[in-house]
């Protein structure tokens, strides 16, 4: 029976470019950004990196493909780096090469820095990705908002929920993380927004409204891993340890025949009593401290919080509406950055950048934002739409 | 010895109709007596609707699936084949999925093929044909042709045995009289002056050829109940009663809620009539192009009792109406919208893929898993079921075109590029246990729900503008609400 990867990996350094139309700075210029704070959080040299994964999702807006742009960009003369792609879970994934390659032995200190620049297109939103030459001859594709929102007609639709109270909830999710994203300086938007405002924005797939999406932004995240013993030697006294990383891909179960009722997220479901098992977790509403999840829309974070068993399966509605997930609601605090919806998505960066959340939290740095002795923070990432994708999650904690 | 006649019938017409004051309206400014025109509504075809698809969905209505193995020719008709060199009957047939060794063909150059098409296959009496014509005419707005043009298909199967109308006679005659032409790849007819067209036209060439097809047919006018002419002149086929000493039906113009549907026109008006005649009856149907065709038919027996298909009363009634002039115009390229960046794309298809998957795409056929009896869709190496993942070896083929389905879930989504916005997409639940994420078009005024019956339809899953090629699918469309008393 496999020991899975808990403690056997340590965080040495992380770094985060600001996050935003940056109008100012390339592809290159952002993994420049992350890996600068990186590299100094680290204290070590650029030399002494052994291998590196590096993820970036759209092909036709960033830089291309394979790892060229990255080492060519960073420097990292002659080590081996690998290009990681896995659409929304990229960031997680580049996460999961480095830790596995410190973990294996392979290396003593890997790197995982994703990347995406999305405001190259000339358009808002993002570009459709390409779907291979059979889904070409035959799968419809709708933007991203229409494919998550089909969550809320299967969820009203299986817990009897009326229209009211499911946008009631859903618009307090992105006012929490609104009132959040006022204290992340690196944060796309941090402007407060009235419910009110909320409620009544324009509707870009029902029941979704323009607050209840995400912004397109651009961005960088790192990480640098060691082992803990490594971390230790080299100067580091409180360790923050990958406690889990795990992924569940479909397999066209969902969108090809007849079980799934469209109220959850079947991939999130598996990755996490997987992530939960590796991490030793076996209550998470009592035992996590924080998540960082995918809340692309808002209707995405309402029905993670059951798929991660944080709310019992048709009571995230009243949970939401009773602040658990709010910052001084006594729960577990979600997007306590402001989440997807302040940062906005630049794909390949957003798992990072929730794992950079979490290891700020975990070690007492994260300024306002800051909160009491957390122990354990989950990101969790959904790629591709609820019913044909990619779950990831990642469970930092102190070692 | 069994006779040789029509079998069956089907026929389609766009569920888009515009009303024709809209058009008038629209060009009011510069063509004010159109107004005298705008009576009724046109149909048109929607952005991803053109001839083949047309004629799928007429064939479908014609043949059951069922009933296709044994079609040994197909004829396709129209002036408005989106190929030159690709042959558009082939595409016909592996949507329908006939077998491999039907014969296909082309047919088109006149407004009369439709009829010459059928008289030649009811003269011919060769095992099992299927006739299809389908035309979407294209007109320059502010023409009278735009008010008069519509779009539409209609199918006929042939056989020996027992059909339900069997052809007395036929004549043609034709002259080297250019009413009108269209050059190759030029989009607008060029029309010579209409009163030329009656008297010297219609009035000249159709009276001696019908004379000579009742004289083969040995019917006396007297003795036709019905008479269809397809013109896209006003009138035409009353005058030719009149010139003809015709006192009986003339056959239901289809003017309103269709429109002039070309060379498929004359082929509606027939399924029109069938649809509504008795055992015994006698139809004169007269083409005209280059000369003029005319056949006579008798119904038989068999016809009182042929099943029940939705035909042209379901197709007209099944309407979505608008009053959007442009939106028809952009359909029709007639205007070229802003679509923004996100239209850029160029829909590039793999030919090699596609020849790859055209069994499963072609006529939509899902793979049915004899360990665990999973229907799935698209047909990939394994089986989807976790549990068994058998081999696609042991499937079975499982058409889903004609299999009851229904909205599982869906959205309006207003951000992607398409060109009839907003796009609707959710999944499509089979009742045979299939599901999967499909367009979902023609969708009216009273929209979508979980729960809404859907049917399968045949359209342009996306047309590639760079390169001419358009790629072909399935989509659903909801299932109107029937008027009282229609069947099926």
């Amino acid at each position: 029976m496999a020991s899975g990867i808990r403690d056997k990996v340590a965080i040495l350094g992380m770094g985060c470019s600001k996050f935003g139309e940056r109008w100012d700075t390339g592809t290159e210029g952002l993994l420049a950004e992350a890996f600068d704070e990186a590299l100094a959080d680290a204290g070590i040299e650029r030399s002494q990196i052994e291998a590196a994964w590096f993820g970036s999702c759209m092909d036709n807006v960033n830089v291309g493909n394979s790892a060229i742009p990255a080492s060519t960009a960073l420097r990292l003369d002659g080590i081996p780096v690998s290009r990681m792609e896995n659409m929304c879970a990229t960031g997680t994934e580049a996460l999961r090469g480095a830790a596995y390659a410190v973990a294996s032995g392979a290396v003593d200190i890997a790197l995982a820095i994703g990347a995406e620049k999305l405001k190259d297109t000339g358009y808002g939103g993002l570009p459709a990705p390409y779907k291979g030459t059979l889904n070409d001859l035959w799968l419809p594709l709708g933007s991203a908002p229409a494919g998550f929102a089909q969550l809320a007609a299967g969820y009203r639709s299986r817990y009897g929920t009326s229209k009211q109270d499911l946008k009631r909830a859903i618009a307090h999710i992105s006012w929490k993380s609104h009132q959040n994203g006022v204290n992340s300086p690196k944060a796309h938007f941090r402007k407060a927004v009235e419910m009110q405002a909320i409620l009544d924005a324009p509707m870009i797939a029902e029941p979704l409204g323009i607050f209840d999406c995400s912004g397109v932004s651009d961005g960088s995240a790192c990480a640098i891993v060691t082992t803990p013993e490594i971390a230790r030697a080299l100067g580091k006294k409180d360790l923050v340890t990958i406690k889990a990383i795990q992924l569940s891909i479909s397999s066209g179960v969902e969108s090809t025949t007849s079980g799934w009722d469209g109220s959850y997220v079947r991939n999130t479901r598996k990755a996490a009593a997987r992530a939960y098992q590796e991490a030793g977790i076996t209550n998470p509403r009592e035992q996590l401290s924080l998540t960082e999840v995918h809340d692309c829309f808002s209707i995405t974070e309402l029905v993670t919080m059951e798929d991660l068993s944080l709310s019992q399966d048709g009571r995230a509605v009243h949970d939401i509406l009773d602040g658990f997930y709010d910052r001084e609601g006594g729960g577990v605090p979600c997007q306590i950055d402001g989440g997807l919806k302040c940062f906005g998505h630049p794909i390949a960066a957003s798992g990072l950048r929730m794992a950079y959340e979490n290891y700020l939290q975990l070690l007492g740095r994260a300024g306002k934002r800051q909160l009491p002795s957390p122990s354990l923070g989950l990101t969790h990432n959904l790629g591709g739409v609820p019913y044909l994708g990619i779950a990831a999650i990642s469970i930092l904690g102190l070692l | 010895m069994s006779e040789y006649g029509i079998t069956g019938f089907g026929a389609y017409i766009p569920r888009l109709r515009l009303e024709r004051t809209a058009i008038a309206a629209a060009h009011a400014w510069m063509a004010p007596s159109l107004r005298g025109l705008a009576r009724g509504k046109r149909a048109f075809c929607s952005w991803d609707e053109d001839s083949i698809t047309m004629a799928v969905e007429a064939a479908r209505d014609c043949v059951a699936p069922q009933q296709r193995a044994t079609i040994g020719n197909l004829t396709f008709v129209s002036t408005t084949f989106p190929y030159a060199d690709l042959q558009n009957s082939l595409i016909v047939a592996g949507a329908l999925g006939l077998p491999a060794t039907t014969s296909t063909a082309d047919l088109g150059g006149s407004q009369r093929a439709g009829i010459a098409a059928l008289a030649a296959a009811l003269r011919a009496q060769q095992g099992q044909a299927l006739v299809v014509a389908a035309d979407r005419p294209r007109a320059k707005p502010a023409s009278v042709q735009e008010m008069a043009y519509g779009a539409g298909a209609a199918a006929f199967t042939l056989s020996s045995g027992t059909p339900i109308a069997k052809l007395l006679g036929s004549h043609v005659a034709t002259a080297p009289f250019i009413d009108h032409f269209r050059a190759s790849g030029e989009p607008y007819d060029y029309v010579w002056e209409e009163r030329w067209i009656r008297d010297e036209g219609y009035a000249k060439l159709i009276p001696p050829v019908v004379k000579a097809a009742l004289l083969e047919a040995k019917t006396p006018i007297a003795e036709i109940d019905t008479l269809i002419l397809a013109s896209p002149l006003k009138g035409a086929a009353a005058t030719l009663a009149k010139q003809l000493g015709f006192t009986g039906r003339l056959a239901e113009s289809l003017d309103d809620g269709c429109g002039y549907a070309g060379v498929a026109h004359p082929l509606l008006m027939l399924a029109a009539t069938l649809q509504t005649t008795r055992p015994g009856q006698r139809i004169l149907l007269v083409g005209f192009g280059q000369g003029a065709e005319a056949i006579v038919l008798q119904t038989t027996e068999a016809i009182a009792d042929h099943a029940p298909n939705r035909g042209v009363p379901v197709a007209l009634a099944e309407a979505v109406p608008t009053t959007d002039y442009l939106r028809m115009a952009s359909f029709y390229n007639e205007i070229d919208l802003d679509w923004g960046m996100r239209g850029e794309k160029t829909g590039k298809a793999a030919l090699t893929t596609q020849y790859r998957e055209a069994s499963q795409l072609g006529a939509f056929v899902a793979g049915k898993c004899q360990a665990c009896g999973t229907v799935q869709f698209p047909q990939l190496a394994y089986c989807v079921n976790p549990g068994c993942a058998a081999p696609a070896a042991q499937f079975d083929d499982f058409p889903l075109t004609e299999v009851p389905a229904k909205v599982l879930t869906f959205t309006a989504d207003w951000l992607s590029y398409h060109p009839a916005p907003p796009l609707y997409v959710g999944f499509v639940q089979f009742d045979a246990g299939a599901r999967l994420l499909m367009e979902i078009v023609d969708v009216g005024a009273e929209g979508l729900d979980v729960g809404t019956p859907l049917r399968i339809v045949f359209r342009i899953k996306e047309p590639d503008k760079i390169r001419g090629y358009n790629r072909y699918f399935w989509k659903a469309t909801p299932i109107a609400a029937r008027p009282a008393g229609e069947k099926n």
